[in-house]
Formats: structure tokens, sequence, C-alpha cells
């Protein structure tokens, strides 16, 4: 008897302790019962192959019925009677699809990553997301977009879609990474939406495109002559996205500096401390183009696009076609927002690639005192409007910050954040026209429906931002392009520094009228291209500061300005193309610079390597290795010395203005290494540079033999990136680089490659990298990577819903009115 | 003869429950049979640990198997078991096997003592 209840002691003991150990989580392991359990856990997210698709759905929501029909690379194809259902459908299908993406995008845009990841550095995340105000941007646009009618059915109707596939969620239908990081969805929300869109916000004409704070410091250090030399207005290779010589009308507005400028503006300050956010690993780019009919071989339009995002698995597109009564509308979505983002439809096609515009400012703020309460503006202490960010983090403790907002907007550095540094003494403000009200998403509602030229031009006009160069071609020959966004009308020079903030002075005056942003409808070369350089030439009469990049653009330049009688298939292999006009600018240059006669053998192998390189970054190329490391050791040998005496340099200037500027002045006094003695000489830089390229080189080569892509490392990472590698693809051997066409660079590249053929049957191409499923349970998951890498294409189906029977039909999904 | 009735028994109910519940139905289920089949604890332990081995690596296999792989070849690398799959069956077979085990042979202690079967 005591035997049994000894026995029976131990083993309830252990079965209690067996279960309570494996229903927990510990760390970052998942609870192990529940994940491993074949039932409810991660198993279930093993999708069979060949499993049947097709399901019914009724739900109270709908109005009418709703056809999905989904082809054999799991596009769908939705025929919806209303559009309130043809959205609620979208929103449905992109939670079943892509549930935790959206999830886990729209929290980090809200910053709050740090409620279900438990990384401590997070916090400073989540903080930076909500001093940058992206809560209150999305709290603003929402009450925009819900203004509008029909923005807001069209909002309310893709949340109660997405809403609705949360509540069809099981423990055992959990999408995987809820399971492997242990927590559940949370409702859907037009918020949501309006976070997703501020995200493209921040990603593309966010912090990173404003570098005020650095070249303030900049500014402490170089004279201005130095500063207009390392950062120029307009680089000598330039082909601006609006043809050289189109003319601007006389400008509607005109900014008035205000007085003083040398000693309140250009004046040395060495206040400005924050450490800028990091540098992105690679420029993030995009092409876009299109040609005329009198330039193709069957006399209609092409328009092409590729945006270059980070890539990552999920991808941030998924592919679908919307056909309703007003609309029929094919191309790339962003799962967490509705309508079709880059595509087109039976009348036109559009395409974006990013305008690079800053759209930041700072303005030094003085408060009254420590409590930041109070800060001082034109002549007196006005009240700021505090707001408290709670940050709850996973293990239940909570971080509050309390962030100041001022008529220019949050207080984003100050003595409560300094991003690291502790010596900070001053407060900046950021103005950021990300904050003011806007509806993006009416702009797609439009651009989806649009039927000819004015539609476009009718729909682009509600896009603030991030500003984009907005491409369209149309079946009746025309082809335009816009750099459309609301950008601040600026004075010369307004905006590249730190400004006082302590007065209107130095606010911004205005805005340059939609009219006004630059433009242009069929011009005479027949052909548009796009690549994130300058938009204009000196003569566009606003000022817009930076500098931007120019080698993608003159590529394509030059390809399509000698293209006759284009095909679909030249666009392939120009979307495609690996020659880099940065390089066959540099590379005869370094070689005539380069002092061979101090050469050792081995280094003069790789100088024969360059010769005989043919300047194209092709998979398996050696050139572009070599060259690549010569041209960075370079920048270092040249910049490293002068820049050493500037706080916090996040970049140097960019390659083409640093070649341009030795190209043309080969006694440029940065040349000179000034912590020598001795004044150095052009040619002994360049040649130092190759020296220590050729030592690093020497290592590499005994790893990988200095082939391309195994020094380029290119990945498509999972978005938990380094937390789950085998959930991404590593080691990816593909060619390209940021500066060339296929601007596939370590971490970023095309992540939607399309080719429009605006024949009177749309002849369509896409393909992007990943697949239509976030399950990575799911060959749907990463299939379409490897044809992606070899400059595959898929042909895009415009389907008719007459076509159901098509044997492509792998799925249907119908949705009645419950 | 008991034996294979518990296992079978354990196996089919654990099923079932797992459609309404949670993972740890398994080890009520386990009790419970044990609790009502005349077996010593040593056999009892065996019989639900046989039954949820069979069924939680046969449910991984099968899905395994009808998944190709894609999936468990995953999870295997993020655990990490060198991407083999089949030890992360194994793995999943073991946690529930040990779970119900226990649970068994705790309900099958509490049975009134059998001098027979005790011996």
């Amino acid at each position: 008897m005591l035997m049994r209840i000894v026995a029976f002691l131990i083993s309830t003991v252990i079965t209690g302790t067996l279960i309570f150990a494996l229903n927990k989580r510990w760390g970052t392991v998942p609870a192990l019962g529940r994940f491993l359990s074949p039932q409810c856990g991660f198993w279930q997210a093993g999708e069979a192959s060949g499993e049947a698709l097709d399901e019914d759905f009724q739900f109270a929501e709908l109005k009418g019925k709703v056809s999905v029909y989904l082809d054999e690379r799991l596009v769908p194809h939705v025929f919806a009677d209303k559009d309130d259902d043809a959205y609620f459908v979208q929103g449905f299908l992109h939670a079943k699809y892509r549930l935790w993406q959206m999830d886990f995008q729209t929290r980090y845009a809200a910053g709050r990553l740090s409620e279900v990841l438990s990384d401590p550095r997070l916090v400073n995340v989540d903080r930076l997301q909500r001093r940058m105000g992206m809560v209150y941007a999305a709290e603003i646009m929402v009450k925009e977009m819900e203004k509008d009618p029909t923005t807001k059915a069209m909002l309310d109707a893709y949340t109660a879609g997405v809403n609705r596939y949360i509540q069809t969620v099981t423990e055992a239908s959990l999408p995987f990474e809820f399971k492997l990081l242990g927590y559940k969805p949370e409702p859907w929300s037009n918020l949501k939406i309006a976070l997703f869109i501020k995200l493209m916000s921040a990603d593309l004409a966010g912090l990173s495109y404003a570098k005020d704070l650095q070249f303030t410091n900049m500014k402490s250090v170089f004279s201005l002559q130095d500063m207009d030399l390392l950062f120029p207005q307009i680089s000598d290779s330039s082909k601006p996205i609006i043809p050289a010589g189109t003319a601007f009308a006389p400008p509607a507005v005109q900014p008035v500096p205000p007085a003083n400028l040398d000693s309140l503006y250009y004046g040395n300050d060495t206040t400005v401390n924050p450490v800028q956010v990091p540098k992105p690993v690679d420029i993030k780019g995009s092409n876009n183009w299109a040609v005329s009919g009198s330039k193709t071989a069957s006399g209609s339009p092409i328009l092409c696009n590729d945006p270059h995002l980070r890539l990552s698995l999920p991808s941030i597109w998924y592919e679908m076609q919307i056909h309703t009564p007003t609309m029929n509308a094919y191309g790339a979505t962003f799962p967490s927002i509705p309508g079709v983002v880059i595509g087109f439809n039976d009348n036109v096609a559009f395409g974006f690639t990013n305008a690079g515009r800053d759209v930041i400012d700072y303005y030094r703020i003085r408060f009254r005192d420590e409590s930041r309460r109070e800060y001082w503006y034109n002549g007196q202490w006005k009240a700021c409007q505090m707001r408290v960010e709670e940050i709850k983090k996973r293990d239940g403790s909570t971080v509050t910050d309390t962030i100041a907002y001022t008529v220019f907007g949050p207080v984003l550095y100050d003595k409560t954040f300094t991003n690291g540094d502790s010596t900070i003494t001053t407060a900046l403000a950021m103005r950021w026209t990300a904050h003011d009200p806007s509806n993006e998403a009416l702009t797609w509602y439009k651009l989806d429906r649009a039927k000819d030229y004015a539609d476009y031009e009718e729909a682009i006009k509600f896009f603030s931002a991030p500003g984009q160069n907005m491409l369209f071609a149309s079946k009746s020959g025309d082809i335009a392009i816009r750099q459309q966004g609301r950008f601040p009308l600026r004075w010369k020079g307004q905006g590249v520094y730190v400004m006082p903030g302590e007065d209107s002075t130095f606010n911004w005056q205005g805005w340059i009228p939609q009219e006004e942003n630059p433009h242009v409808l069929n011009p005479a070369q027949g052909f548009l291209q796009s690549a994130n350089q300058r938009p204009v030439d000196s003569t566009y009469p606003y000022f817009i500061p930076g500098d931007y990049f120019t080698p993608r653009g003159v590529s394509a330049y030059n390809h399509l300005d000698t293209m006759q009688r284009v095909t679909p298939q030249d666009m392939m292999k120009l979307q495609y193309d690996v020659y880099s006009s940065m390089a066959a600018d540099a590379v005869p240059f370094l070689l005539k610079h380069v002092e061979e006669n101090y050469l050792n053998s081995d280094e003069l192998r790789y100088i024969r390597d360059l010769k005989n390189w043919d300047f194209r970054v092709t998979t398996t190329t050696r050139g572009a290795t070599i060259y690549q490391a010569w041209f960075d050791s370079l920048e270092k040998v040249i910049w490293s010395d002068e820049f050493a005496q500037v706080k916090k340099t996040v970049a140097y200037p960019v390659e083409q203005t640093f070649f341009e500027i030795l190209a043309r002045d080969s006694a440029f006094h940065f040349i000179d290494n000034i912590n020598t003695p001795q004044v150095e000489t052009l040619n002994q830089q360049v040649t130092t540079a190759f020296k220590m390229a050729a030592e690093a080189l020497a290592k590499e080569e005994a790893q990988n033999g200095l082939v391309w892509w195994k020094h380029k490392g290119s990945m498509i990472q999972h978005l938990l990136r380094d937390a789950v590698p085998a959930l991404g693809r590593l080691n990816v051997e593909a060619p390209g680089w940021g500066n060339v066409l296929n601007a596939f660079g370590k971490t970023s590249g095309p992540s939607w490659r399309m080719i429009v053929h605006l024949t009177p049957e749309t002849e369509a191409y896409g393909i992007y990298p990943a697949g239509q499923s976030g399950n990575p349970g799911s060959k749907f998951y990463d299939n379409f990577i490897d044809d992606w890498v070899a400059g595959k294409y898929y042909r895009l189906w415009v389907m008719k819903e007459s076509e159901a029977a098509d044997k492509r039909i792998i799925g249907k999904l119908t949705f009645t009115k419950a | 003869m008991r034996f294979l009735l518990a296992t079978l028994l354990t196996a089919t109910l654990s099923f079932i429950a797992g459609l309404y519940l949670p993972w740890w139905s398994i080890a009520l289920v386990a009790f419970l049979v044990a609790l009502l089949i005349k077996q010593t604890i040593g056999w009892a332990y065996l019989a639900a640990f046989t039954a949820i081995f069979i069924l939680w690596g046969g449910l991984a296999s099968l899905i395994h198997v009808r998944n190709q792989g894609i999936l468990s070849r995953k999870v295997a690398q993020i655990f990490p078991l060198n991407g083999n799959a089949f030890y992360l069956i194994l793995v999943t077979a073991m946690i529930g096997a040990l779970v119900a085990g226990f649970a068994a042979m705790s309900g099958s202690s509490l049975r009134p003592a059998d001098e027979k079967l005790l011996k």
C-alpha cells in the first residue's frame, strides 16, 4: 500500500512538473509540449503537398458573392460583385497567407517589438519609433483617411476581412511564427493600415534621408565650399528624371531666406551630438522606366519597375488580381493595406521608385527646465504637448518614455533620449512631412481604376509621403512621370543643417505647388527613366537639398537612348543588366594612377584581373571584388584623416561624387593625408589604397577565390533575421550590386520585377524573390527565389472569370453572405 | 492483452482529445486509462509511453512525409538538431511519451492494490 502511495506521489509530481515545464516558454525556447504536439503545435504548419485548396466561407459582412481562383503560383484572382467585398476578401487573404508578417511589421512601426521579443536591445528600437512619432503620425492619418467616405469604406472592409480571418484562427492553425515566439494575434484596425504606410515613409523618407545632424557636425570642421564640393547639388554625370533641357514654368511662390543666415545658420555648431540612426547596409534604390510606342516593336508602350527594398521572407509583396465592376487591377500588393500598389489595369500601368527627397528638418529646442514642459518660441514660454509612451516588455515590466511635442513636431533627441551619448547638450525637434494629415490610400484606390493620364494625375495628388517617382503608361499611348509628394518650400540651403527653433523665422514657408512637382508627359526622347537620382537639372526653380547617386540612372538612360524596336524580352535583359557604369569610369582612372612599379607580383596579378574585367558584376567575376575593395580602400585613404575630426561620421560622400572630384582635380586638398608631414599625391594614395586592398584580398582569396557572389554574401533573411537563419536563404549565388541596374546587394535588391507591355491585350511579366505564402511550412514560401536569381519572369495572367475551368487554377475559395 | 488494449485506448482517446483539448490532454487520457485498466504500474507506464510515442511520432512522420520535409528540416535547424528531421520526430515522440507514461503511472498507482498483479 505504502509503495503505491509513494509511486503515486512520485509519478504525479513528475507528470505535473513535466506538464508545467513543457507548457511554459523558457527564454527563447518555445513551450515544448505545445510547440511539438503534432495536433496543435508547429507540425500543423507543414502543408501537405497537393492538398485540396478549395474552401467555402459564409460571412455576415459580405454584400454579395466573391470567387477567388488560386493559380498554380498561388496568386489569387479575386472576382467580387461589390468593391467593399473585394477589399474585405483582400484583407482576409492577406491575413490567411501573411498574418504574422502583418502583425510584426505594424508592431515594429508602432514601437511595440519589446512586447513580443525579449531582446533587451529592442527597447531602444521601440523608443526610436515612438520618438519619431510613428503612432502619432498614424493617428493623424487615420483621422484624415476616415474623413473621406470612399477611403473609409475601403479601409473598414479591409480591416473587417483581416479580423474575420483572425477569428477563424485556432491554436492549431495559428501561423508558425506566433507558435515559435509564443504569442497570439491581436485584432486588426485601420490604425495598423496607417502604421504600415508610415513604416514605408520611415523606410523611404525617414531619418536616413535627412543627414542634417551629420552635415551640421561636418560644417563645424569643413568649409562651406568643401561642403558644397563633397555633397553637390548636381553631379557631373547625372541623367535627371525629367530630361535635361525640359523647360520649367516660373515658380508660383518663392521662399524668403531669413536675415543673418551666416551667424544664425551657417556658423559653427558643435552642440549636435546624437548619433544618427545607423546607415543602411545597402543603398536602397529602385528603377523604373517606360518606353513609348515610337521605340517599341509593337508600337505600344512598355512600363518597367523594380523597387529595391530590403529583401525578406516572407516578402513585403503579395501578388494578386482584383476584379470588381469598377476595376480590374493586377500587381503587387502590400499585406497590411488595401489595393494594388504597383501594377496595372485594363488601361494603364504604374510603377514607383523612391524620390529620396529630404522631408525631415531638425530644430534646436530650448526647454525652460529639466521637466521639458515648456520651450521658448516667438518670445514666450510655450507649453509642450507631453505624450507618455509605455513600452510593455515581454517580461511584464514597463518602460515609460515621455515625449515633448512642439510646433515643429516631437522632440526626437533630448536628455532622456540621447541614443547612447550622455554628453548631449541639445534638444532637437523634428519637422517631418509624414506627421501631416494625408490620405495615400486614396491614391491607390484611384490608380487601380485609372483609365488615362488625367485619372493618373487626379489619383497621385493625394500622395504626400514618402515622395515617389510615379511612372505611368497607358494603352492610349501616353508615358509620363511625376515626382510626387508634399515637398516643403525651402530657401536655398534650408534644412541642410540643424536650424534654430526659438522662433518661427526658420519654419518652412509652405509647399512646392503640386503642379510644379517635377513632371513630364510624352518627352521627345521617347522614354522615361528614374533610378533615385536628382529629379531635375539646375534649371528647376526650387531648392532640393541632398546629394543623390547616379550610376543606375546613367546606365538606364544610356541603354534606353540607343534601343529601338524594344520588346518585353529586351526589358527583362535590361532589368537584369549588371554593367557597372561606375566601374567603367573609375577602373581606367585607377589604373592610370596606380604606380605599378611599386607593386609585387601578387598585386600585379590583381591589376591584370582588373584590366581584363568587362565591368559586368556577374555572379562569378573576380573583377568586381577587386574593384570594390580598391575603391572602398581609396575612400578610406582619402577621407578618413579629415573625417576623423568630425563627430560621429555616418557616411562619406557617395561614390560617384568621390570619383568625379578626383577626376576633375588631382590636386584636391583632401587627397593629402593631414596626419603626415609630407604631401601625398593622388598617385601615391591610389597606390597605397591598392596595396591595402590587395592585402585584404589575398586573405580573402584563400577563402573564396574572390568570386563575386561569395564576396558579396547576398541573403534573403526571414523577418526575424539572425534569430532564425534556417527560415531565410543565405549565400544566394547571384550577380549584381547596388550601383548596377540589377541591384541585388547584400540584403536589398529588386523586390518586385515587373514589365507591362500595354498592347490591346495586356502582356505583363513579374516576379519577386519569395513566394505567395508566408508559411515556412509551405512549398509556396520561397518557390520564386531560384527563378528570380536566374532572371526569369512569370507571365502575369489577367484572368477572366470565364476561364475558371483553366488548368492553371489549383483552388477556389468562395465567399457568400451568411 | 491488457497492455495492447491500454495502448490502443490511450492512443485513440488521446487523438480524439487532441482535436478539442490542449496538448496535455494526453496526460489526462493516459491517467484515466491506467486507472480503468488493471495492469502493473510498470506495464501501465509502458503502455501509455508506447501509445503516445506511436501517436505523436506517427502523426509527426505523416506530416513530415506529406510535407516533403519542408518544415521539419527548417525547425530541426532552429532547435538545433543539425537539420535532421528524424531527430525532430524522435524528440516530439519522446516528449509526448514521457508525459503520458508518468501520467499513466500516476493513474495506475491509484488503483486498489491487487496482490496477484503486484507480484
